[in-house]
């Protein structure tokens, strides 16, 4: 797509080539490296739950809000969660305000798919009334810098934002009364938090949690989502393609990185 | 693994019947109606033609508009015409996939358009839309590398599966892999999962489902080939 910030995106990626003929990545780091990552837990006083993530250069923002609704006609008993992921003008000179682009609706849907199938929430004990009422948890996430890899940036603080939220109290009528909270936190699962890893192939070689030179350089991205010794879900981003091996080889490396990036998340020295 | 037959009588790597008919589409310049298992779709094919708006076209390719959509009439109960969040991911992923193949540096500043309906909905309508809509590029002409040829693998009441139906891809474990591969090349252009498998059963899945991929690629050159006979031999 055109845009005003094209031709510095082409000299980027150029760098990134260039530097990877000599097998370096431009800030130094190992190809199968994270950048530093910072977690900041309730930063946001109006949400039930939030937090603050840096990715390197990346940030993101996410708060998580509980209400009270009906539940779906197929799971009765459950509650349900829901993942939102926004980009806008804040985010960098790429991205444009306006209705949600194809792009952040991906990026949204895959961090929704790797908490959701890790089973982290127990969605049983959110039931208030079976068939009447349960608890509904929104998790929206805000990009405020973008350079790259913002599908893992957009977990690890979902997740961050989810370990960190309260649930609100409700009066006679299952009615959120807001400001005031019960001392109850959301029923999850310490072992099962899920972790994303991202990839980026540029020219055969694969470059873990790639910047935003390093994602215009190449031309497919891989993200894989694990929980302790599985897969939890893996999604191919871009248009470019990726041989069996790679990927197999990819899993294996996002295994490897879990228990780093778990105890980052869950505050664990 | 157990050879237990399926509820439908299938066996774990057994393919759901599958009829392609090329160019049943007048005013399209490619278009395929394929029928897999109850899955129904029909993927037309316009273009290349001029972008609009013309800022949105690229100088250096054309762009690929894929559109996956869900016929109202599709699922048991009425689904809604709006598109949704998954619509939306399934259009760019399997455009992304679609782009791969087809030669799109040929024809800078313009759009294909790549429409595909579903008519009826059994699971895998993603995989059949794509599969679909790279016929109706083959037939609507465009220059390719390849074609893009589709299946879903999984697990389902603890047995690993091809070609999952919604029933069992309502079972409580079941694991949902989607993938599309470039053939002949057999480079993977489309990868989506979503379970709880470990490593070892990943790996299965994934070999499974190339393999059931090669069977699609077959029934989809069979095809091309029955509606344009080729003379002289095919160099793959």
């Amino acid at each position: 797509m055109s845009n005003d910030n094209e031709t510095m995106n082409l000299l980027a990626a150029q760098k990134v080539k260039e530097s990877l003929k000599s097998s370096k990545r431009l800030d130094n780091r190992d190809f199968n490296d994270f950048r530093e990552i910072t977690i900041e837990k309730g930063v946001i006083s109006s949400a039930d739950g939030s937090a603050k993530v840096k990715l390197g250069d990346t940030e993101v923002i996410v708060g998580v809000k509980i209400n009270v609704g009906e539940p779906y006609p197929d799971s009765p008993d459950e509650g349900s969660m829901m993942f939102n992921l926004e980009l806008s003008a804040i985010s960098g000179p790429d991205f444009y305000t306006g209705p949600p682009s194809l792009e952040s609706v991906e990026y949204g849907r895959v961090a929704d798919r790797a908490i959701r199938s890790s089973e982290c929430i127990d969605m049983k004990k959110l039931s208030i009334i079976s068939g009447e009422k349960m608890y509904m948890i929104f998790i929206d996430c805000y990009v405020t810098n973008a350079d790259g890899n913002l599908i893992d940036a957009a977990t690890i603080a979902g997740m961050a934002a989810l370990l960190d939220a309260k649930i609100p109290k409700i009066d006679e009528n299952n009615k959120i009364i807001y400001g005031e909270y019960t001392d109850q936190k959301l029923p999850i699962d310490m072992k099962k938090i899920p972790v994303s890893v991202s990839f980026e192939n540029i020219d055969g070689q694969t470059l873990l949690d790639p910047t935003a030179g390093e994602e215009f350089a190449g031309d497919t991205r891989f993200s894989v989502a694990v929980c302790d010794k599985n897969i939890i879900s893996f999604q191919k981003g871009k248009t470019g393609t990726l041989s069996l091996d790679q990927i197999n080889e990819m899993c294996e490396i996002a295994i490897s990185k879990y228990d780093q990036i778990k105890k980052k998340i869950c505050d664990l020295k | 693994m157990s050879e237990e037959k399926r509820h439908d009588g299938r066996k774990p790597n057994d393919l759901r019947p599958i009829e392609i008919k090329l160019g049943v589409n007048k005013n399209a310049d490619g278009s395929c109606l394929l029928t897999w298992g109850k899955n129904v779709v029909l993927a037309t094919v316009h273009g290349p033609k001029q972008m609009f708006p013309k800022h949105l076209s690229n100088p250096s390719k054309a762009v690929i508009d894929y559109k996956y959509r869900m016929a109202c009439i599709s699922t048991p109960e009425r689904k809604s015409p709006v598109p949704g969040k998954r619509d939306k991911e399934i259009s760019l992923v399997s455009g992304n996939a679609l782009e791969s193949a087809i030669m799109v540096e040929q024809f800078p500043n313009t759009v294909i358009e790549i429409n595909t309906l579903i008519f009826t909905a059994d699971a895998g309508t993603r995989v059949a839309a794509l599969t679909a809509a790279s016929l109706a590029a083959a037939d609507a002409g465009l220059p390719m590398k390849g074609l893009i040829s589709s299946v879903a693998g999984g697990r389902s009441n603890k047995q690993l599966v091809l070609d999952l139906d919604k029933q069992e891809e309502d079972a409580p474990d079941a694991v949902d892999l989607a993938c599309a591969m470039l053939m002949p090349q057999k480079e993977i252009a489309l990868l989506q999962m979503d379970g709880f498998v470990d490593i070892k059963e990943t790996k299965e899945i994934l070999k499974n489902t190339v393999k059931g991929i090669e069977t699609v690629y077959d029934m989809q050159k069979k095809a091309l080939i029955e509606k344009y006979p080729l003379e002289g031999e095919i160099n793959e």
